[in-house]
């Protein structure tokens, strides 16, 4: 194989960080970067199905017929984002609540798939963990960066304590949903930016 | 043909895996899911029907069945007695149901509080019905025995300014939950005895 373990887990932290430089997923992370909690919460989930995931299809890519592959992905998907989803409501409850509709939707999330069709079933199980793990970290990080930024300007709080004194408006804009595009836009431009030297 | 079958077989061997896990694991948390749920969403509100309770009325329930359904009462400890108790009722609201928590004290049948647990009411009009302390305690103190019903049709609960179908559907689980009590009053007050301590 040409490139490493460690090169396929840390192409997932910058080269192939999921929501900038792939693009995927961007659903969720819109919707649950509101505050921090949530979306550390959300990318701790993604880590766990897709590092599942990988491993699982690319144990099973010899056995799985190239004519029915997506819908095994899916049900192996499936059934991990369920996993995590009846984990959740016994363990943390309230986060639950306020993940809601977005931990089922992990399924149809790009990542896990196109990760499971692009990666994990042309490679090794090894190989397709480490990738799973680092593309699942990348992703937890971009939102947790993006959620602080939303959570700090938008509510002056960061994982719900107070950053600025009691003289600190709010910057609502950054909690409502265009304020979620534009961060992201930012954030994509300095990615790019910072891509081009 | 070979891999026609082989596709049949893949799929539905991999189907058969994914459903037993879940089963299994659902089966597994169901209990705890369960206990988390009536924490955090009839919780509260219990909890404030039954303020200054001596006993945990989460945990000091019963089940009683009434034809098909089972309803699960909550029993509150005021003074070494068991003499209030709460459970669930629903109304038809603006937007969909409106599930309620109803504490009546058992030995003169007045309410001793009402608190909205679900609802799909518009947000900052009906959905006030949940979090405006003022519109639930107008319920405190009346008789469920008797029909409860707004100003409107000649009783005595101020509706909310502009979310009438709202009021009138708490109303309306009201007056249903009294209808249910007197026929099973003997019954619940057995039951709650056996808590007392």
């Amino acid at each position: 194989m040409a490139k490493t373990l460690t090169q396929e887990f840390v192409k997932g932290l910058w080269a192939e960080i999921p929501p900038f430089r792939l693009v995927l997923g961007l659903c969720p992370i819109l919707a649950v970067s509101k505050t921090v909690e949530n979306a550390v919460g959300m990318g701790i989930a993604v880590i766990f199905v897709l590092v599942c995931s990988n491993i699982l299809v690319a144990a099973l890519r010899k056995i799985i017929p190239s004519k029915v592959r997506i819908a095994c992905f899916i049900i192996v998907i499936a059934t991990f984002v369920i996993v995590v989803e009846l984990l959740m409501q016994a363990y943390t409850y309230p986060l639950f609540l306020k993940l809601g509709i977005f931990i089922p939707l992990i399924v149809v999330n790009c990542i896990p798939l196109g990760r499971a069709e692009a990666f994990a079933y042309k490679n090794g199980i090894a190989a397709s963990a480490a990738d799973g793990l680092g593309l699942g970290i990348g992703y937890a990080m971009s939102l947790t960066v993006l959620s602080s930024i939303r959570e700090v300007f938008g509510n002056g709080t960061f994982l719900g304590a107070t950053v600025f004194g009691p003289s600190f408006q709010p910057f609502k804009f950054m909690v409502e949903a265009p304020g979620a595009f534009v961060c992201l836009g930012l954030m994509l431009c300095i990615m790019n930016a910072m891509g081009k030297k | 043909m070979r891999e026609m079958i082989k596709m049949v077989v893949v799929l539905t061997v991999l189907c058969s895996f994914s459903g037993g896990l879940l089963a299994a694991l659902r089966d597994g948390t169901k209990e705890r899911i369960e206990v988390q749920q009536l924490e955090f969403i009839k919780g509260p509100a219990i909890r404030k029907i039954l303020e200054g309770a001596s006993n945990d009325p989460i945990k000091d329930r019963f089940k009683i069945k009434i034809g098909e359904t089972e309803k699960t009462f909550f029993v509150g400890l005021f003074d070494g007695k068991a003499n209030t108790v709460v459970y669930e009722a629903s109304g038809k609201g603006f937007g969909g149901d409106i599930g309620m928590m109803i504490g009546v004290n058992l030995a003169d049948d007045k309410i001793a509080g009402v608190g909205v647990t679900t609802h799909s009411e518009t947000p900052g009009i009906g959905a006030k019905a949940q979090t405006d302390p003022k519109f639930a305690k107008q319920f405190k103190g009346l008789m469920l025995t008797e029909e409860v019903k707004v100003k409107a049709d000649g009783g005595k609960i101020d509706a909310m300014s502009g979310a009438t179908v709202t009021s009138k559907g708490v109303t309306a689980a009201v007056t249903e939950a009294g209808k249910f009590y007197k026929e099973i009053k003997p019954q619940l007050a057995e039951k709650a005895k056996s808590f007392q301590k």
